[in-house]
């Protein structure tokens, strides 16, 4: 994986965007290293894009600033703020062949001819679209036009990528072999990648920092590990992860290494947790990956560290499957191995592996 | 699984039968109607027109002639007589060339950078600006008519081309205004952000992006403004002073000068002759225009 350095590439001050009383982006600070690959998670609607529209200088912010390498470009024109950028829909020039495509800013900002030939050559290359340099977009499939996108932003060999959603119009297979192809290139180009998204297996694979954003601020900036396994909140933890985390509602008693969370009759005790803040009696909700429940095949007596639960549902998933458990009212599932059988209403004993488990205070909805 | 055996039964519901049903003959005799009654009249004046004076007294109006000549025809575009002149229509039909070229160039030229501009760079007011715009579409031409006398004096060109090119470039602007407006803004705009990151300006976008794009609409907005303006009347009798007489003008003073008997098939040479433009490019473009107009209508 590319290093990060320490010098921000990309900053952003304070910035915000309202249209009339809807504030799309609220005051956000963000810091983006350079050659880092920054990837903008969240839901429609949560800002994503617009903050890098902002980033591009395709929108004017209500307030705050841009700076790309030092430099305040707030009010700078796009094409002078050292952008490349790739869009959902291609946006390729449909009357204009591949070539004239990927050659169309740098004829626009009036490089010699033999230059342009050399880029466009050497992008072409690098992407293998020699063969469809003479065709014209309507004559390829959504891969090739994408990969041509990709070129176009390359050709102008700037320092910042900006990619929205570029993936999402293509079919699965398509999506992990472009996915695939993105992160080969940030390998090898080192440069400073912004990518917005809202399918968590693209950000958790190409991403050197995730920023997970909601209603126009960031929730959670970290690397992808950090977020799986710390998230911040109820919400980031909810939205990464698939099959998504299973969140129990119970109480904590006690505090630090000695408290306990009640979940109905049953006491789960927190000693093997590490906290991000201290642990205080109260309202409380575990959150548990499903590959962190552990199901013993025997229903044996009850020992200390497991529980009695009862089998609600299988889903097979082909590599594992999902079985959906039920302890008192609660509800939540186990990843299991696809080879492990089990019944509907068959009773078994689970482990919780509370160490890479998350515990939220109900309230706040923070991780504690 | 294993499979089971299919009893063959009759599938349910009707068979579709591809007989003759009343509503086929309904919409057949609608259609065939609709056409008579607009081909009919064409018909009579067709024949007409090749008929000599002698066979229209004489013969039934409905029955062609069994000796086709086209003197009419020659007749209507070289001498016929406008009032004073007797030099035929031919002089109204390069008057309304003349008249109609400037004002489709200007008037398209003018509404689809306007529309542009609406739909992609957004100005202060612009969506007030657009509104009246739609607007002053509904005001009737008569109440603009005299104000357009008064400006056109004032301007110093009444009665002459560039006062009808300018009237006619006026009254086009709101209707391809909302037609351009509308297709820019039915394009993605992916494309446009595109454009701008790769360095492209107002112009550029316009002439290297949309315009190839949008040949589609340029092809309506031509029909739209020829058959319009080779039609008009009015604007040509008002503005644009008696040498600059379009043809239609021509066409009603060839009709109505009378001088001894009236002269039926040149009548109606001369009409043909007048509308064969409008009726041309109905002919050729016709796909186009369906074309264009759906693709301004499934988006945006």
């Amino acid at each position: 994986m590319m290093k990060a350095n320490s010098t921000p590439s990309v900053s952003v001050r304070g910035l915000a965007l309202s249209y009339g009383a809807v504030q799309v982006l609220k005051a956000l600070d963000l810091d983006i290293m350079d050659g880092e690959f920054l990837v903008l998670l969240g839901p429609s609607g949560c800002g994503k894009s617009t903050l890098l529209n902002c980033v591009a200088g395709l929108l004017e912010p209500s307030d705050g600033s841009v700076f790309i390498k030092g430099k305040n470009v707030t009010w700078e024109e796009p094409k002078d703020r050292g952008i490349g950028m790739v869009f959902q829909s291609y946006a390729l020039y449909p009357q204009m062949t591949v070539e004239r495509n990927l050659s169309f800013g740098l004829r626009v900002s009036g490089l010699p001819k033999e230059e342009i030939e050399k880029r466009v050559k050497r992008v072409g290359d690098m992407l293998q679209l020699g063969e469809l340099l003479q065709r014209k977009p309507s004559a390829l499939s959504g891969g090739q036009r994408q990969r041509v996108a990709i070129g176009r932003a390359l050709v102008r060999e700037v320092d910042v990528f900006l990619f929205d959603e570029p993936l999402s119009n293509l079919d699965a297979k398509l999506r992990a072999e472009l996915r695939v192809e993105i992160k080969r290139l940030h390998q090898r180009l080192a440069n400073t990648m912004i990518y917005v998204t809202h399918d968590q297996i693209e950000a958790m694979t190409l991403a050197d920092r995730i920023a997970v954003m909601k209603g126009g601020t960031i929730q959670q900036l970290d690397a992808p590990q950090t977020i799986y396994n710390k998230p911040k909140n109820l919400y980031v933890a909810g939205f990464i992860g698939s099959p998504s985390m299973n969140f129990l509602k119970g109480k904590i008693e006690g505090s630090g290494t000695k408290a306990v969370f009640h979940l109905g009759n049953q006491k789960i005790p927190l000693n093997d947790y590490t906290p991000d803040a201290p642990i205080k009696p109260g309202a409380a909700v575990l959150g548990v990956r499903p590959e962190h429940i552990q199901i013993d095949m025997a229903a044996t007596k009850a020992t200390s560290d497991a529980y009695k639960a009862v089998v609600d549902l299988v889903e097979p998933m082909g590599s594992d499957s999902l079985v959906w458990l039920k302890i008192d009212d609660t509800l939540f599932s186990a990843r299991v191995e696809s080879n492990q059988h089990f019944d509907v209403g068959q009773k078994v004993n689970v482990r919780f592996r509370i160490g890479l488990a998350s515990v939220f205070d109900e309230a706040t909805g923070d991780r504690l | 699984m294993s499979s089971t055996s299919i009893t063959p039964i009759i599938p349910a519901g009707k068979k579709p039968k591809k007989l003759i049903t009343t509503e086929r003959v309904v919409v057949y005799s609608v259609l065939t109607l609709c056409a008579l009654f607009f081909l009919f009249p064409l018909y009579i004046m067709v024949i007409t027109s090749l008929k000599d004076i002698e066979a229209i007294r004489s013969g039934n109006i409905f029955v062609p002639t069994m000796h086709p000549t086209f003197t009419a025809w020659g007749k209507a575009w070289n001498s016929a007589c406008t009032g004073l002149y007797c030099e035929g229509i031919k002089v109204g039909f390069w008057n309304s060339v003349r008249i109609t070229g400037p004002s489709v160039i200007v008037s398209i030229a003018v509404a689809s950078i306007t529309g542009y501009s609406l739909a992609n760079w957004p100005f202060k007011f612009s969506e007030v600006f657009f509104t009246i715009l739609l607007v002053s579409s509904f005001i009737p031409y008569v109440v603009m008519l005299y104000p357009l006398v008064l400006i056109t004096r004032w301007l110093g060109i009444f009665s002459t081309l560039p006062a009808v090119v300018l009237v006619h470039t006026i009254f086009g602007l709101p209707i391809l205004t909302l037609l351009f407006r509308n297709y820019f803004s039915s394009l993605p705009q992916e494309l446009f952000k595109a454009a701008r990151v790769d360095g492209a300006g107002y112009w550029r976008i316009f002439f290297q992006v949309y315009a190839p794009m949008s040949v589609p609409i340029f092809t309506v907005a031509v029909i739209l403004q020829i058959t319009g303006i080779w039609n008009d009347f009015l604007f040509g009798v008002i503005y644009a002073g008696p040498t600059n007489y379009p043809m239609t003008v021509q066409l009603n003073n060839i009709v109505n000068s009378v001088q001894g008997g009236k002269e039926y098939n040149v009548d109606m040479a001369a009409t043909i002759l007048t509308g064969i433009v409008p009726l041309a490019i109905y002919f050729f473009s016709g796909k186009y225009f369906v074309r264009g107009i759906a693709a301004g209508a499934v988006k945006g």
